[in-house]
């Protein structure tokens, strides 16, 4: 049990390791890659099967006991998304195996994307807030050079963005955790849920929240704070960004919902208000931006913030269906978003371009392509049976049943939306005529690697099909994360309770 | 001396903000810098400034006796200025970088990303 949990860590921290130490070896780093992409899998699986079975784990790293030192903790949320993190891992290692050029690869592609999931790992196991800090300055620094390597104009000025607003959001979480220092005198997420638990109704805790929500806010992209994500995640090649799009603003996204589940929920009736404000207002303004948008993963980017809504809106209502909701959402979206970047990789590597003016006749072209971009697509929009609907589902039933309606009709409004946008997407690639002369002829197979690229895409998509299906059985674990969030004892009595 | 210090992070504050509001990149990374100073000294003051013994077990003894400062703030701030002295090197790269790749250094003429 003590070396399960720092595995999701140790795996991919190695595997960077070893694809640094075969620098110069471009065949040994994709071999490692795709090797430690998998035996990351294989670990989260077993972390989320033993901590189904045992309840929270936790491990105190270097055995300096809890609260001193900083411990590890899985509980099942964290167990799951580390597991969805593995999943989307794989996938885009794998399509970036067939679609990422040399001269990327020969510049350290691999071992970031390795430090990266190592990063998002981190920060969805530990138990202390500033080292959740130190993981995510992990996962920050990978992907600002994922995102600036190759160097075009484009890509820099994205970059610049990028790195800008995430560093600002940086430089407020550590004056947020300082001050919570100050405060509890402890960082021990457990420790501090104990201490200020007392803090009822005390001015300074609620204030310190509202610093560590506008950083996560920033991490996460919610309204008003979103407006780097859509300057900047259509710029690095597909691979790069289906990986952020699926992992990035969910790690802001989790450590919103850790964060004001076990350790802020003082003053629940002001925060969560706002949060649900919050929610509502990224959701719409999300969608609304994609509908101005004609560009494939511009529209997505923008999908991203709209979706990021309904999963706050699930912390927001705080109740335990509506964060089973949240939960639920969480692994649905990072899956289907991922997807989606896949597939908009896939079509620009068959029409050479992401405009959708100039795209089109891709039904007739390549009628399997479309079929696989209709699944994710209307996932998103939350079309039954797929696994967009019960993650929706759960939420608008926990909105109405504590009579929020004005929040319902927003996300039933905004996924009515989203259904148009998609459509809109069908419309223009795959379904139009393709416009004529001036498309350059794409290769008839797609190129190198395109079998593999498609594969990875097919995965995630069955993927979808499955969790909707079978819905029953991720409902289930939602619940209960949803369960152990509500409920912190069982938390601090893993991290604190069997010591003395 | 902790009102001195608080004075001294509200100045670090209001300076980054302005650098980072102004259109020349390289005032953004100087903004940048100031802000991260300023949550250093944050921490440093939060985590209470008196003058203590160090936190030291003397010889013989079992377990620290007294009152003693606390290490951690020292720690925390070490941890952050190591990682915003990395963070800060990548940035000056990257805006060297964007500088070559865009032939200006206005984030007004920076636009073709944006949606």
């Amino acid at each position: 049990m003590s070396v399960l949990l720092p595995l999701p860590l140790l795996i991919p921290s190695l595997t960077a390791v070893v694809c640094l130490l075969g620098w110069r070896s471009r065949r040994l780093q994709r071999a490692a890659a795709a090797a430690g992409g998998f035996a990351l899998l294989a670990a989260a699986i077993v972390l989320l099967a033993s901590v189904r079975r045992n309840g929270i784990q936790a491990v105190a790293v270097g055995s300096w006991p809890p609260p001193y030192g900083i411990v590890l903790v899985a509980d099942l949320f964290g167990a799951l998304m580390v597991l969805v993190a593995a999943i989307i891992g794989v996938a885009t290692i794998l399509y970036s195996l067939a679609t990422v050029d040399s001269a990327r690869e020969r510049y350290g592609y691999h071992p970031l994307v390795q430090v990266l999931l190592a990063g998002v790992c981190g920060a969805f196991l530990t138990g202390d807030v500033f080292n959740l800090y130190v993981w995510f300055e992990v996962m920050l620094i990978a992907s600002f050079v994922l995102m600036a390597l190759g160097g075009e104009r484009m890509q820099m000025e994205g970059a610049i963005k990028y790195v800008t607003l995430n560093l600002v959001s940086s430089a407020i979480f550590l004056a947020a955790v300082g001050i919570l220092y100050g405060l509890a005198g402890t960082l021990n997420m457990a420790d501090l849920a104990t201490k200020l638990r007392q803090a009822q109704g005390n001015g300074l805790v609620v204030s310190v929240s509202l610093l560590f929500m506008a950083a996560f806010g920033v991490k996460a992209a919610v309204f008003p704070l979103f407006f780097w994500l859509p300057a900047s995640y259509h710029v690095p090649p597909v691979a790069v960004s289906a990986l952020f799009a699926g992992l990035l603003t969910k790690v802001g996204v989790y450590a919103l919902v850790r964060l004001f589940t076990l350790v802020f929920v003082q003053d629940v009736g002001f925060t969560h208000t706002l949060l649900l404000v919050v929610a509502g207002l990224t959701m719409v303004s999300g969608v609304l931006g994609a509908a101005a948008q004609q560009e494939f993963r511009r529209i997505l980017s923008f999908h991203i913030v709209s979706q990021i809504g309904y999963m706050v809106m699930g912390l927001a209502l705080f109740t335990p269906l509506a964060l089973a909701g949240a939960v639920f959402y969480i692994v649905h979206h990072i899956i289907v978003k991922s997807n989606l970047f896949l597939i908009a990789g896939l079509v620009s590597r068959l029409q050479g371009t992401e405009a959708l003016p100039l795209l089109g006749g891709l039904y007739r072209r390549r009628a399997s392509l479309a079929a696989l971009f209709l699944i994710p697509a209307l996932s998103l929009a939350g079309v039954p049976p797929l696994s967009g609907f019960f993650a929706k589902l759960l939420l608008v039933r926990a909105g109405l049943e504590i009579g929020q309606y004005a929040i319902v009709a927003t996300a039933l409004l905004v996924s009515l939306l989203t259904l148009f946008s998609m459509t809109k997407i069908w419309q223009e690639a795959f379904w139009k005529p393709a416009p004529a002369a001036d498309v350059p002829p794409a290769p008839p197979t797609g190129g190198r690697g395109y079998r593999l690229a498609a594969g990875a895409a097919g995965a995630l998509a069955a993927l979808t099909v499955s969790i909707g299906l079978g819905a029953e059985f991720l409902l289930r674990l939602s619940v209960e994360a949803a369960g152990q969030l509500l409920d912190p004892s069982a938390y601090v009595a893993a991290v604190l309770g069997d010591r003395p | 001396m902790t009102l001195l210090l608080a004075l001294l992070i509200g100045v670090l504050y209001a300076a980054g903000i302005y650098m980072l509001l102004r259109r020349s990149i390289v005032k953004l990374i100087l903004g940048l810098v100031l802000l991260s100073h300023a949550a250093h000294l944050l921490i440093f003051t939060a985590g209470g400034i008196e003058w203590r013994r160090p936190p030291f077990i003397s010889a013989g003894a079992e377990r620290l006796t007294g009152v003693v400062a606390d290490p951690l703030p020292q720690a925390l701030i070490l941890t952050a200025i190591v990682i915003s002295f990395g963070v800060t090197a990548f940035a000056l790269v990257l805006v060297y970088r964007a500088h070559q790749a865009a032939g200006t250094d206005d984030w007004d003429e920076m636009r073709s990303s944006e949606p």
